[in-house]
């Protein structure tokens, strides 16, 4: 009755070499299905990668050092590129939760249709252009642009505020383009709470809020977290808004790379800083992923 | 359409399949006869569908051997093997109508559109579905669903059709009706069947012959009533219909309970601990006064009466604490002698129905 | 069922949530909004809401051979990119949908590994590999490049499509007596079709709208439309630009449009 003699009739059992060479065949027929992805992927991205990773191991005479590295971590402008991004980071980080949560909360109180409705408001923007929007915030936020003219016309402000062009820009539009990253992941695990925790909880004698704060928040923190973990990896690269509306100004991890490789031809500190940004990112994954399991890459394709 | 005369015998020789390192069937062999209606019964789990899978041919076992008339067809991929499948929620395409439901498999096999709409035509009328062959798939109720996948799975007159768990999805009523139906269609159509299913009355019911499946092995193979009236296994006694389990001793060439002498027509199994089977409905309420020195004869304590509308169940407890039930059909002598919780009763169990197991666990 | 139910939220709350909740969608979605009549303004400064109205920074638009160019350069880059990476993308979620594949979590990490690693990395890494093999500047180096970009969307679409598809249909097909590619085509394709579509759409807006790579890979004659937006926004800020986002704008809106038509059918 146990299970250890059944294991034995299989090798070498009736058929076994043709079943076998069968499965070997199909596995490899489904291997040439993904092939061309693969090999794609490997060209395009792995092989320049881990070449890159190759070329910041040398300084620049062509020697085996760990240069490009030290200086990633003793150079006053790279370190305060650092700073800039993680501050960059934390702060839009902490916008979207702010912005993100009550609105998630709103669209998972809503009404099937109205939820559908407003959803469109979140998704929408995920098809627009960056370019656009950024470019909105401009029109926007710069000195003679729409809020300054309108504030001074009403006479709220005798000057111009700064508020494209810089620290602010930044904030601005990056949690404009980041925001939906946090509240689609968020909305979906709210979504997936079942009411009736929370009419047991009512049952059992919880006012409103101590439901809303001991059942239906920390059963939304996994979303939450998701959320959090994706929208602070992009502030980490982005690229595109600190460029245009941090003036010159903010310069972020990814700008950095830019003018390392590009203005200055350094590809070994620019790989180097590649490299460390490649780290950062997925060991954020790893620790979130071994939390709180594979949610996060699985809401990343929400869009 | 006529299958019968063409209706092969299927012959399953040492089958294996592991997921992973989990043996899901190990070393299983079984022969079904030509045109026969074969059920493979038994729990969730018990690998019933994963050999009906490999029979098909979705399923690639890890050795054995598939002889479908005398060839093998263990290596062939599912289009090759002819064999109508049946599955548990249809599958029938949502994108065609009934009728190109119908003509797919004639489609595959590039039969001539004249001779394609005959043959659906026969087999809408043998499920008699006539006149919905313009329909489409959502507009069919569930029975007439089960229908239509049944008629697309015969229409190509496979010599062999498998069906997996095909009427679970279907209400009682209907479920009933479609039994009796399957079972005629089966008889006028005479190929060889495979069925899944994990209703022992719904197997018991359709089934020339039963084998009952547990963790991966036919526990037996039998035809309904042997089955029933002959368990081999605790697990089969267990499995099919209702029983009573009562822990007996072979002792010096005879078998014991307590200290009562237990009266069997089993063989005298081996010494050892050993289970005594009886079916419910088997056992009898004895008048107090009834002598019989073959019959056996326990003293017990009502503990509860459940009626059943058509019959009743009475739990009682044996002397030593050892639980037995008793079915009986809602007679007026039946109900006359029927005492209430806490009164003491003698139950009665012929020899005959007295069904020795040997001791698995 | 009301979904209302007994949730832990009264009516006065409602409302100041009703109210953030409002504010916040409106800040998602009127920035962009805002650029559509300024665009038909007809004087140099940007205004809302404009004083006059005009064509000229559409005509401005259309009758730029730089602008034009370089919007026939994206296109024609979105348009292969989609023709490369659907059946590519189908065919790899078909095998990693099969459950027969062997080290599917892995070959999943890797198409869609363009998703986790940060987009300025993949730029330089391209920049830098195409300038040893020549496809700088080429609509080949874009299309590959953007086809990698676009491959995980495309996979993880379709691959939803196959998680709501009833894979017994497939093996129904098989034991009626078509062949796999058959079961494929005849019964699959036609009940998948709207995850490849949207997935098309995916890849196209992807491809369309990438910036950070073709910043770095893409110039001369294959300058695409971004990468001029880019360097137009870095220098001053041109009304054409706003008629230019407003084609944008109605480009993403049908776009997304068709993919939620196509979506709902499913």
């Amino acid at each position: 009755m146990s299970a250890a003699p059944a294991d034995l009739p299989d090798r070498g059992g009736l058929n076994a070499d043709v079943l076998s060479a069968d499965a070997r065949r199909e596995a490899l027929a489904l291997l040439g299905l993904c092939s061309p992805g693969i090999v794609l992927v490997g060209i395009i991205i792995v092989l320049p990668i881990g070449w890159l990773f190759w070329l910041s191991l040398f300084d620049e005479t062509g020697m085996l050092s760990g240069a490009n590295y030290a200086r990633v971590v003793e150079q006053a402008s790279y370190v305060r590129t650092f700073i800039t991004t993680f501050e960059v980071a934390f702060i839009v980080t902490g916008l979207c939760v702010l912005l993100g949560y009550p609105l998630a909360y709103m669209l998972s109180q809503l009404p099937r249709r109205a939820a559908s409705i407003c959803l469109i408001f979140v998704i929408l923007p995920f098809w627009t252009s960056v370019l656009v929007r950024t470019y909105a915030w401009l029109v926007i936020l710069q000195r003679k642009g729409l809020l300054n003219t309108w504030l001074m016309d009403l006479g709220v402000i005798s000057q111009p505020l700064p508020l494209a062009h810089n620290f602010t820009g930044v904030l601005i539009g990056m949690t404009h383009i980041l925001l939906p990253f946090l509240v689609l992941p968020l909305y979906a695990s709210m979504k997936a709470i079942d009411a009736d925790y929370l009419r047991a909880a009512m049952n059992l004698g919880a006012p409103p809020t101590a439901t809303f704060w001991q059942i239906f928040f920390p059963l939304s923190l996994p979303g939450l977290a998701a959320g959090v973990v994706i929208v602070f990896i992009l502030c980490l690269g982005f690229f595109v808004t600190p460029a245009l509306m941090g003036g010159g100004k903010v310069i972020m991890w990814a700008m950095r790379m830019e003018q390392t490789t590009s203005l200055y031809s350094n590809w070994g500190a620019g790989s180097a800083l590649g490299v460390v940004l490649l780290a950062v990112t997925l060991g954020l994954l790893g620790v979130f992923r071994w939390l709180l399991g594979a949610r996060a890459t699985s809401a990343w394709g929400a869009r | 359409m006529s299958i019968a005369r063409s209706a092969p015998p299927i012959n399953i020789r040492g089958i294996a399949k592991r997921f992973g390192s989990v043996p899901v069937l190990s070393d299983l062999n079984l022969d079904v006869a030509p045109g026969e209606f074969l059920t493979l019964l038994g729990p969730s789990g018990s690998g019933k569908t994963t050999l009906l899978m490999i029979l098909a041919g979705f399923v690639r076992a890890n050795a054995g051997s598939i002889g479908i008339g005398g060839e093998e067809v263990i290596a062939k991929p599912p289009h090759k093997r002819n064999i109508g499948m049946v599955f548990q929620n249809y599958a029938l395409f949502p994108h065609m109508n009934v009728f190109h439901n119908i003509a797919f498999p004639l489609k595959q096999r590039r039969t001539p559109a004249a001779e394609t709409a005959e043959r659906v035509e026969k087999a809408l009328d043998l499920v008699q579905l006539q006149g919905l062959a313009d329909r489409r798939v959502d507009q069919l109720s569930g029975g007439q669903r089960q229908r239509v996948a049944l008629a697309r799975a015969i229409v190509f007159e496979p010599r062999i059709v498998l069906m997996d768990e095909p009427l679970s999805a279907l209400d009682k009523g209907l479920r009933e009706h479609m039994q009796i139906e399957l079972r005629s269609l089966h008889r006028r159509l005479g190929m060889t069947t495979v069925y899944v299913t994990h209703d022992q009355r719904e197997a018991i019911t359709m089934s020339d012959r039963i084998a009952v499946m547990n963790k991966g092995r036919i526990e037996q193979l039998d035809r309904p009533e042997t089955l029933y009236a002959r368990p081999r296994t605790r697990f089969v006694a267990g499995f099919i219909g209702e029983s009573n389990f009562i822990p007996v001793e072979c002792r010096n060439d005879s078998v014991w309970y307590a200290a009562k002498r237990v009266y069997t027509a089993s063989p005298l199994p081996s010494p050892g601990r050993h289970w005594l089977v009886v079916r419910p409905e088997r056992v009898r309420l004895a008048a107090n006064a009834e002598p019989d020195a073959n019959a056996n004869l326990l003293d017990a304590t009502v503990r509860d009466v459940v009626y059943q509308g058509d019959s009743f169940i009475c739990y009682a407890t044996l002397a030593d604490g050892q639980q037995i039930a008793l079915r009986d059909y809602c007679r007026g002598d039946v109900l006359t002698l029927l005492p209430g919780a806490g009164q003491p009763v003698r139950l009665r169990i012929e020899p005959e129905d007295a069904i020795l197991l040997a001791d698995e666990i | 069922m009301n979904d209302d139910l007994g949730l832990p939220i009264s009516h006065g709350r409602r409302l100041w949530l009703y109210t953030v909740g409002a504010l916040v969608l409106l800040f998602l979605i009127v920035p962009s909004l805002i650029i559509v009549p300024m665009s038909f303004s007809g004087s140099t400064l940007l205004q809302f809401p404009p004083e006059s109205w005009s064509l000229r920074w559409y005509e401005a638009y259309f009758q730029s051979v730089e602008w034009r160019d370089a919007t026939i350069v994206s296109l024609k880059a979105a348009v292969l990119t989609t023709m490369v990476a659907t059946p590519i993308g189908v065919a790899a979620a078909y095998a990693l949908n099969s459950g027969a594949l062997r080290l599917a979590g892995f070959i999943n990490a890797v198409l869609t590994a363009s998703l986790i690693i940060p987009v300025i990395l993949i730029g330089i890494g391209t920049f830098f590999l195409y300038a040893r093999i020549g496809l700088n500047n080429t609509l080949t180096g874009l299309v590959l490049a953007h086809t990698v970009q676009a491959l995980p969307l495309v996979v993880l679409t379709v691959l939803s499509g196959f998680r709501s598809y009833d894979m017994n249909q497939e093996r129904v097909a098989r034991s009626l007596g078509a062949g796999r590619l058959a079961a494929f085509w005849q019964v699959t394709v036609p009940q998948i079709r709207f995850s490849i579509v949207s997935g098309a759409l995916f890849a196209f807006i992807t491809s369309f709208d990438e910036v950070v790579v073709s910043l770095f890979i893409s110039g001369g004659e294959t300058t695409t439309l971004t990468r001029r937006m880019f360097s137009a926004l870095r220098d001053q800020i041109d009304p054409t630009i706003a008629a230019i986002s407003t084609c944008l704008i109605l480009l993403s809106v049908v776009l997304f449009s068709a993919a939620q038509l196509f979506g709902r059918k499913r």
